[in-house]
């Protein structure tokens, strides 16, 4: 079964004048547990589909089927469940709130959801052991290098075990070396059935995903999942 | 979100912002402050007021001779232009009223008092020995007018504590003989000091029997007759019986002014407790510009954080829980503004109280409840439109925002 089922997806956008087309006559599926890499120049559209697949954008025109169920006339409040529950982000700025420690942040989508102080505890004392952060839960994001605040990032969006997570150029703010490290975490977790879709700049972190999405003018010009 | 998390949330998110939190907290406070000064200023001042009245006596009725205010035109009062004397008969024959407790005859006139070659002016108040409780005068030395016939005056007198003070010095008072006008009299008693107070002042005053002032100032009618009610529901009463037995001694004609000092003291009590009220109002302005202040640091705050708010909705928190986190930042504010301003207010009250020790500056109830209730509700409210404001924004806008 797909566990995203895109339709016919439109997203203009008016830009005083002219109108962007961003996303036009988009059809895409993507099975549960697959290793997807988004790709292509910038502009191409890429961070708009991220954002329609994690409900923070609505399409103008289609339909986007999550699990199988249509997300796209979901009220607000409907949506922000289902963010929370189904979908992981990880940004490339990572995002981390400032005055809260490793922990606070990783706990984070937890306090959001309302889960019991004392059950976040052990999710994110377990976190912090496989991300290997153990010794910086109480670092605050400043006291942290960019490799320990994606991991964080990267606990804070497996932290309520979502189906899917969406990481729009993860690396880019890394090092070549950190940013192996990050691609190997995400991988692990696909490893463990969980959905990633990820947008890169990087050819070869690009290659190593099991599937190539490369987009241009909102269009998806090559998919290497379907035969071309 | 629990709503202990929001707490928690909310608390961070305003000590992560010291100075802007500071500002908010301090304006607050200032709102709050003002008002419990300067209800304790007002309220101070009516309390005072009315200690002063109460300590003219308790549920005092005071005749004065000759009619003032209301009642209509008096042939008897036309043709003699002059008030009928107020007699020491007429002050004798009010004890057959049955809402009567005591009163004192009171007859004034100013003389020289002289001892030992010195020489003072002063107050002579002519009374009786009632004149002691009626007042709720106490004595430091020796004791009060005889109880004697009051057309008898006796050469006695009760000297206040700075004549006493300024004519014998250390010496002993009591027992000694002083001149007052032409009289030779004997110093019997000498009041407690007082302080300051409404009307005359006790410490400079000196007592004769109501006949002997009488005949010093030569003349034959009272400044005023002091009565006691029995209680404080009495009051009308001994007023009615008052005006009803002084009419008939004057043949009808009702040619005194009774006043109550329950009227009088009402007045007081009503216009000092309105100006209570409209410095209270005052300070109050100060509030709404403090919640006005809160709602911009909220907006700042919403604007400061526009890329977080966008992250949080991208980890699932719904425009509800965002509206009541920033909500409770606001109120937070405010509370912490309320309860600093609260213990700054009492701190000036508590300074005012010391500074000047006969005044009860404590603020009202009433207006510390309303103080902090109207901090509190500014706050809220104006926290409401920066909390909408975050609840609102597009989450990929605001994720963009860095
Ligand atoms: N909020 C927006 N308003 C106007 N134009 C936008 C907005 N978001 C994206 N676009 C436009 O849509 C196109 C795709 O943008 P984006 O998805 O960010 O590209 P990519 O992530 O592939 O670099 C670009 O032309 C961009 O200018
Ligand atoms: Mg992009």
């Amino acid at each position: 079964m797909p566990l995203i089922e895109l339709r016919g997806i439109e997203r203009v956008f008016q830009l005083g004048d002219s109108t962007v087309h961003a996303l036009s006559r988009l059809d895409l599926a993507i099975d549960v547990g697959e290793y997807v890499a988004v790709m292509g120049p910038s502009g191409s559209g890429k961070s708009t589909l991220l954002n329609l697949l994690g409900l923070l954008d609505r399409p103008d025109a289609g339909a986007y089927r999550l699990e199988g169920r249509d997300v796209t006339t979901l009220s607000p409040e409907e949506q922000a469940e289902v963010r929370s529950r189904r979908i992981g982000f990880v940004f490339q700025s990572f995002h981390l709130v400032p005055r809260l420690s490793a922990a606070e942040n990783i706990a984070l989508p937890m306090t959001l959801a309302g889960v019991p102080a004392k059950e976040r505890a052990g999710r994110v004392a377990r976190a912090l052991q496989d991300f290997a952060l153990e010794n910086r839960a109480d670092h605050r994001p400043d006291q942290l290098s960019g490799g320990q605040r994606q991991r964080v990032a990267i606990a804070r969006a497996t932290i309520m075990n979502p189906a899917l997570i969406l990481a729009d150029e993860p690396t880019g703010n890394l090092d070549r070396h950190t940013g192996d490290e990050v691609v190997r975490l995400l991988e692990a977790l696909n490893g463990r059935g969980v959905t990633i879709v990820v947008v890169t700049h990087d050819p070869t972190l690009g290659a190593r995903a099991r599937r190539q999405l490369v987009m241009e003018d909102g269009r998806l010009q090559h998919d290497s999942g379907k035969p071309a | 979100m629990r709503p202990a998390d929001i707490l928690r949330f909310a608390r961070v998110a305003a000590t992560g912002y010291p100075l802007r939190t500071a500002l908010s907290v301090l304006a607050m406070s200032i709102g709050v402050a003002a008002v419990v000064v300067l209800t304790a200023l007002g309220d101070g001042a009516r309390r005072y007021v009315v200690g002063q009245f109460a300590s003219l006596g308790t549920n005092l009725v005071i005749v004065l001779p000759g009619k003032t205010g209301t009642g209509g035109f008096n042939p008897a009062t036309a043709i003699t232009s002059t008030p009928r004397d107020l007699t020491i008969d007429d002050a004798a024959a009010l004890l057959r009223a049955p809402a009567v407790k005591r009163l004192a005859p009171l007859a004034v006139g100013t003389s020289e008092i002289s001892y030992g070659g010195k020489l003072r002016e002063g107050l002579v108040a002519g009374s009786t020995a009632q004149f002691l409780e009626v007042r709720n005068f106490e004595l430091a030395q020796g004791r009060f007018l005889p109880d004697e016939d009051w057309h008898r005056g006796s050469a006695v007198a009760v000297i206040g504590a700075k004549i006493r003070e300024e004519i014998f010095g250390p010496n002993a008072a009591v027992g000694q003989l002083v001149r007052i006008g032409d009289r030779r009299v004997r110093i019997v008693g000498v009041l407690k000091s007082s302080g300051q107070g409404l009307g005359m002042n006790t410490d400079e005053l000196v007592i004769v029997p109501v006949a002997l002032a009488q005949a010093m100032f030569n003349s034959n009618t009272l400044f005023r007759i002091l009565v006691e009610a029995k209680s404080r529901e009495a009051i009308p009463a001994a007023k009615a019986e008052v005006l009803e037995i002084l009419k008939t001694r004057h043949q009808g004609e009702e040619d005194v002014t009774v006043i109550t000092q329950d009227a009088v003291l009402a007045t007081f009590d009503k216009l000092l407790g309105a100006l209570t009220l409209g410095v209270a109002g005052i300070a109050a302005i100060s509030l709404a510009v403090a919640g006005i202040l809160v709602m911009n640091v909220m907006l700042v705050a919403v604007t400061q954080r526009t890329a977080e708010i966008g992250l949080l909705k991208a980890l699932g928190a719904t425009g509800r829980t965002i509206r009541l986190a920033f909500l409770a930042e606001a109120a937070m504010l405010s509370t912490v503004g309320a309860g600093v301003g609260y213990l700054l207010g009492h701190l000036g009250a508590f300074g005012v109280r010391l500074a000047f020790p006969v005044f009860p500056a404590y603020p009202p109830h009433w207006a510390v409840v309303a103080g902090l209730t109207t901090a509190l509700a500014t706050g809220l409210l104006f926290g409401v439109m920066p909390a909408r404001r975050a609840a609102r924004l597009d989450p990929v806008q605001a994720l963009m925002k860095h």
